[in-house]
């Protein structure tokens, strides 16, 4: 596959402008943002509602604040690729970018986005929640951040598959969950044992893990993209 | 066709063999097989759940194969050679749960218990079915073709991960009698290895042949779909 050579600020321009147009048009609509919150919110009432006055075991919260985190991505995180196709603007951005500046662009608005919404999920989660407390920060906010950026990476390029096909909705969850299971398992087991009081050094293996997961999932993205973005 | 009757004759051998030689302590003639302390009669699934696990991993792994010949030469042939391995694949995976959980019923207690092994068989299954939800998703062939290779590579960099992460959240309790190179465990008593390796050559056999036979039959349907749209 030919690739136009370029200097690489030119490639950090183009990148960050893609990144700029998201993130403008995502202001001016809202439309993801709004999505995300709203979604975060309604999941944690439902999780009020239904522990009613019990307090479900610290294991089982940890969990359920990566499940929030899990579905609310997936309501969000499809917008950047899947408005490109319904605007019938992804020919345009075709002619005018390379393929990696498009993908990075985009993956460091859904990084953004990710980042954003953890945060807030995680303030409002341990604000409703009463059981959930973290006794170690050091791990709690290295998993928020390499969680994120793992979650921001495959689902980036995710999106970009199913903005190709027919059912966008129902097939994001579906083809996400598979790719994302093991980021999930090791985030549940970092964040379980920060709430646990473990020290530092006993996460380092979590981290390895999601390191490595997001170097293996951008590689394998940047690799792939130019497929899946050409027509 | 020779192929047909050398595969039929091998297959009910294997299975007739597997089910019927005689289990027992101390096996004096070739034809005894060991009784294993822990796994008693119920040992025999080996001869069947095995093969099948391992198929649904080795459709997995040439389905992906085909995809990356499709990627480079987008030669419509080698789509459907991935997505026949897929098709068998995800049959072979259904047995080889279906399979695993019976015998965990009896060996376990319960027929599903989130062992490492049961896991990672699940999220086979579950990355099988999102390929064909994905496939079913797109109409155009060309695009069809390109965005499931895509995909059932990012599944396969990414299946290796549960084998770091697993075993830090469970123990398995699955035997592992040919790979195991702990001394208790041992290893197969030298009939039941050779009966164990018959299967799974003649399940690998069968698997060919239903995978030659499936290709061949979308192709006529690829061309006949081709005169058709003119």
């Amino acid at each position: 596959m030919p690739r136009t050579e370029q200097p690489l600020s030119t490639w950090v321009q183009s990148t960050l402008a893609i990144f700029r147009k998201d993130l403008k048009s995502e202001l001016r609509t809202r439309y993801a943002i709004s999505a995300l919150i709203m979604f975060v919110i309604t999941t944690i009432a439902i999780i009020l509602f239904s522990l009613g006055s019990e307090s479900a075991p610290a294991d089982a919260l940890s969990g359920m604040l990566w499940v929030v985190v899990f579905f609310a991505s997936m309501s969000g995180l499809s917008r950047t690729f899947v408005t490109e196709e319904e605007r019938g603007t992804a020919m345009t951005l075709q002619l005018m970018a390379t393929p990696s500046a498009v993908l990075f662009g985009k993956l460091l608005f859904n990084l953004v986005l990710t980042l954003g919404l953890n945060v807030m999920t995680v303030i409002l989660y341990s604000a409703f929640i009463n059981g959930f407390v973290v006794r170690t920060y050091s791990i709690f906010v290295i998993t928020i951040g390499l969680g994120s950026i793992g979650l921001a990476a495959a689902a980036t390029i995710i999106a970009a598959i199913i903005a190709r096909a027919n059912t966008k909705g129902t097939l994001y969850p579906v083809l996400s969950f598979p790719i994302l299971l093991p980021l999930l398992l090791t985030v549940i087991n970092a964040t379980r044992l920060s709430t646990e009081g473990a020290f530092l050094e006993e996460a380092y293996g979590e981290f390895q893990i999601l390191v490595s997961y997001i170097v293996v999932v951008v590689a394998v993205s940047y690799l792939l993209f130019d497929y899946i973005w050409k027509d | 066709m020779t192929l047909r009757i050398v595969l039929g004759v091998w297959m009910v051998a294997v299975i007739v063999l597997g089910i019927s030689l005689p289990m027992v302590d101390n096996p004096q003639h070739w034809y005894e097989l060991p009784l294993i302390p822990a796994l008693g009669e119920r040992a025999r699934i080996m001869f069947f759940h095995v093969p099948t696990a391992w198929l649904s991993v080795l459709a997995f792994v040439s389905s992906m194969i085909y995809g990356i010949k499709y990627l480079r030469k987008k030669n419509p042939d080698d789509d459907i050679k991935s997505a026949s391995a897929a098709g068998l694949g995800f049959i072979f995976c259904v047995l080889a749960t279906v399979t695993g959980a019976l015998w965990a019923k009896f060996s376990w207690g319960t027929y599903w218990n989130w062992d490492p092994r049961q896991t990672s068989i699940f999220v086979l299954l579950l990355i099988y079915g999102a390929y064909f939800a994905l496939r079913s998703a797109i109409d155009v062939e060309e695009k069809r073709a390109t965005l499931a290779a895509v995909y059932s590579i990012i599944a396969a960099v990414v299946m290796p991960f549960f084998m770091f992460i697993m075993p830090r959240i469970l123990e398995s309790l699955h035997p592992s009698p040919i790979l195991s190179v702990s001394k208790e465990q041992g290893s197969m008593a030298p009939n039941m290895r050779v009966l164990f390796f018959a299967s799974l050559a003649g399940f690998t056999g069968l698997y060919y042949w239903m995978w030659n036979l499936h290709v061949r039959a979308s192709r006529l349907e690829f061309h006949r779909s081709m005169k058709a749209g003119g």
